[in-house]
């Protein structure tokens, strides 16, 4: 398998306060990677700065995707090259409806004109699997949803969008029983049909019952200090952080 | 941080495109009583006409520039000239019969495909005269009149044109209107008679062409009792390296539970001084609605008036205003509540963008007849950089102790946090910025029909081209 992703020493500071302080990560192509660690660790950080967020600043080491160093280019050059981030706390955006929004996004991302009958089908097809309220297509972006829908319409443009590494940023804090169960059937969606790599950062396992996890690591104070397999996580759901903070 | 593109100026070729008006008829410039007369013969106006004409000149002549809005010293009428007439016989009620030129102005505006797919009739203004109207035949048989207002003023509606024509907005209002008095042509009649509703549009389009001159069309419209009509002005002009002047004139008497929606894109070049006036009269009942997107030109004077004449009588206004470099516009919105229970909403927003001006003024004056009338004013501010400007300056007279009379205002700028959202799902700096402003000025593309709102929201997408920096 080859490497999607490559992560190498990346350092980056908000406002001279250095968040991360070297991390390695590397990703091959379909592989699912959780990462866990406590709050303030620097895990949405890493999501943010992969993505190239304007503020951060990289000051040292490197990010490669798909053999191309990626490091400090615009969000959009970046993400256009196949990488989704979904956000903790999706921006509220009048006046573009959800559909139109994705139509929109697409495009941009495929440099071609998507047709409004295909694209609709596909759309409401995808928003079944989320059990989504098919209304929410014409609403405006993110206005108005609830903390749950909001995160479905986050994995509905994950799934949309078909991206090959998929950056899930806390997906499924703040959400109900059922409403994981449900974003963890999009997941599901995405790896069935999509095939695309996974980094889900997550401080809770619950996202995780049903996925094939390859690998997972613990981020503290900005650094990787562990790697290990799937049996990780329960490792750390027994004993918490603490050995590694010592 | 990260590498920065600028563009100084926009590809406006859409609209900025001349042709040659070497044969068409001029006045010289500057403005004389000679002038005045000169565009009355050649008018062939009744002799009540240029009579009103002259005294229009005395007034205009007799009053001041307005010192409380943005400069206008770079206008000097004595350039100016105020009438130019293509060369036509007379106007055509077939596109087969408008010159090639003209013509050909009109396809790239995408006039005719308009008509023929969604509009009940059409009018087209080129540089003074009009030069196509039609109306749709079902539209007629219902006794609809849709015409230009040089035939409207020799026709059989004569004497209608004589009691209304700028009653609504007499010349002693301001300079301008004095001016638009004097020399005033083209604009379009329409009449709606009693209890007939128009179920699709009716739209006028003022294209100017000429350099250095004046536009002064008069739109006058009538909707009877009951009925109901949707029209909309667009208006365009290439751009010119000297100063040109827009005052046209807009009188619209609303009768009795009557509704007339006033939709507006303008989009003058920006070497314009756009200095029109607007006013509705309504009476018991009825409803004006006045949707306006305002894009073009350098300077701009823009406050369309609601009288609230009649019990119950309804004012919206929903309107966006544009300023990008080199702009000053002066826009808002005025409403006189002088009946019971009357209502006005005024629901405004403003982008500016690379030093461009925005002032907002509202004015709503409630009469000791306002009883129980209620008026809710929100205006909007968008500021997409740190070099430019935007005003808000809202009045209120309230002369009736039992009227419920509200203000809001908010001013914004465009969240580093939503560009990066929007840009985390592939879209440019430029693209996302532009569908935040273009998602801010929804009030009013939602207000328009959709080829219109499309076209809108095309200009938004044009102004927002180079707006990284």
């Amino acid at each position: 398998m080859a490497d999607l992703l490559r992560i190498s020493g990346l350092k980056a500071s908000v406002e001279d306060k250095e968040i991360l302080k070297g991390v390695d990560l590397t990703v091959n192509d379909g592989e699912v990677h959780v990462i866990m660690g406590p709050n303030g660790a620097g895990k949405s950080t890493l999501g943010s700065v992969i993505i190239g967020d304007p503020r951060y600043e990289i000051t040292g080491g490197s990010v490669f995707f798909d053999g191309e160093d990626i490091t400090g280019e615009d969000t959009d050059k970046i993400v256009k090259k196949g990488i989704f981030l979904t956000f903790q706390n999706p921006i509220e955006v009048p006046g573009i409806t959800l559909a139109n929004f994705i139509k929109t996004a697409l495009e941009a991302q495929t440099g071609e004109r998507i047709k409004m009958w295909d694209f609709k089908k596909k759309l409401e097809a995808t928003m079944k699997v989320l059990q989504m309220n098919p209304e929410y297509a014409d609403r405006d972006l993110n206005v108005g949803f609830s903390g749950g829908e909001k995160k479905k319409a986050e994995i509905l443009q994950m799934l949309m969008l078909k991206p090959k590494l998929a950056i899930l940023d806390e997906t499924d804090s703040g959400l109900d029983v059922d409403a994981v169960h449900v974003v963890s059937k999009g997941v599901e969606e995405y790896k069935k049909n999509v095939g695309g790599a996974l980094i889900i950062i997550t401080h809770s396992t619950r996202i995780l019952e049903s996925l094939k996890v390859d690998k997972t690591h613990v981020l503290i104070d900005g650094k990787i200090v562990t790697d290990g397999d799937a049996a990780l996580i329960d490792t750390i759901n027994e004993e918490g952080f603490e050995r590694y903070t010592a | 941080m990260k590498e920065k593109t600028q563009v100084e100026d926009i590809d406006r070729s859409l609209y900025d495109f001349r042709y040659s008006d070497d044969d068409f008829y001029k006045v010289r410039g500057g403005l004389t009583a000679e002038i005045v007369e000169e565009i009355s013969r050649e008018k062939n106006d009744p002799a009540w006409m240029r009579d009103f004409r002259l005294k229009s000149l005395e007034v205009y002549n007799s009053l001041d520039v307005p010192d409380w809005g943005p400069s206008i010293e770079g206008l000097d009428m004595d350039n100016i000239v105020t009438y130019v007439r293509p060369n036509m016989k007379k106007m055509a009620t077939s596109w087969d019969d408008v010159p090639e030129d003209i013509k050909n102005t009109f396809e790239r505006l995408g006039i005719p495909e308009a008509e023929r797919k969604s509009l009940a009739g059409v009018g087209a203004q080129y540089d003074s005269e009009v030069v196509y109207h039609s109306i749709k035949e079902e539209m007629a048989r219902q006794g609809v009149i849709y015409t230009d207002m040089e035939s409207a003023l020799h026709g059989e509606y004569a004497d209608m044109i004589k009691e209304h024509f700028m009653k609504a907005l007499p010349i002693t209002e301001h300079k301008f209107v004095a001016l638009h008095g004097a020399v005033w042509s083209g604009g379009s009649f329409v009449y709606v008679p009693k209890g007939v509703k128009l179920d699709i549009p009716l739209q006028s389009y003022f294209r100017f062409n000429a350099k250095g001159a004046g536009q002064f069309e008069h739109t006058l419209i009538i909707v009877e009792e009951g009925g109901y009509c949707h029209f909309i002005e667009g208006c365009s002009a290439p751009k010119y390296n000297v100063a040109n002047i827009h005052a046209g004139c807009v009188e619209l008497y609303v009768r009795k539970n009557a509704t007339l929606r006033y939709s507006t894109i303008e989009n003058w070049s920006k070497n314009m001084y756009n200095l029109n006036s607007k006013r509705a009269i309504v009476e018991e009942g009825g409803k004006i609605e006045w949707v306006s997107g305002s894009f073009g030109s350098h300077i701009s004077y823009l406050y369309p008036m609601s009288v609230l004449n009649g019990e119950g009588a309804r004012a919206e206004f929903t309107g966006v205003t544009f300023a990008g470099n080199g702009q000053n516009l002066d826009t808002g919105t005025k409403v006189l509540h002088n009946a019971k229970n009357t209502y006005s909403y005024i629901n405004t927003r403003s982008i500016s963008k690379d030093g461009g001006i925005n002032t907002f003024r509202s004015s709503v004056h409630m009469t000791p007849n306002a009883s129980g009338s209620k008026s809710a004013v929100s205006c909007e501010s968008l500021m997409v950089d740190s070099i430019s400007r935007s005003d808000t300056i809202p009045a209120m007279d309230v002369r009736v102790s039992d009227a419920d009379v509200g203000h809001e205002a908010r001013i914004g700028r465009i969240s580093d946090d939503t560009v990066f959202y929007l840009m985390s799902r592939g879209l440019s700096e430029e693209d996302a910025k532009a569908l935040i402003v273009r998602g801010f000025a929804d009030n009013v593309s939602k207000e328009l029909p959709l080829e219109y709102a499309v076209e809108m929201n095309n200009l938004i997408t044009l102004e927002m081209k180079g707006s990284i920096g």
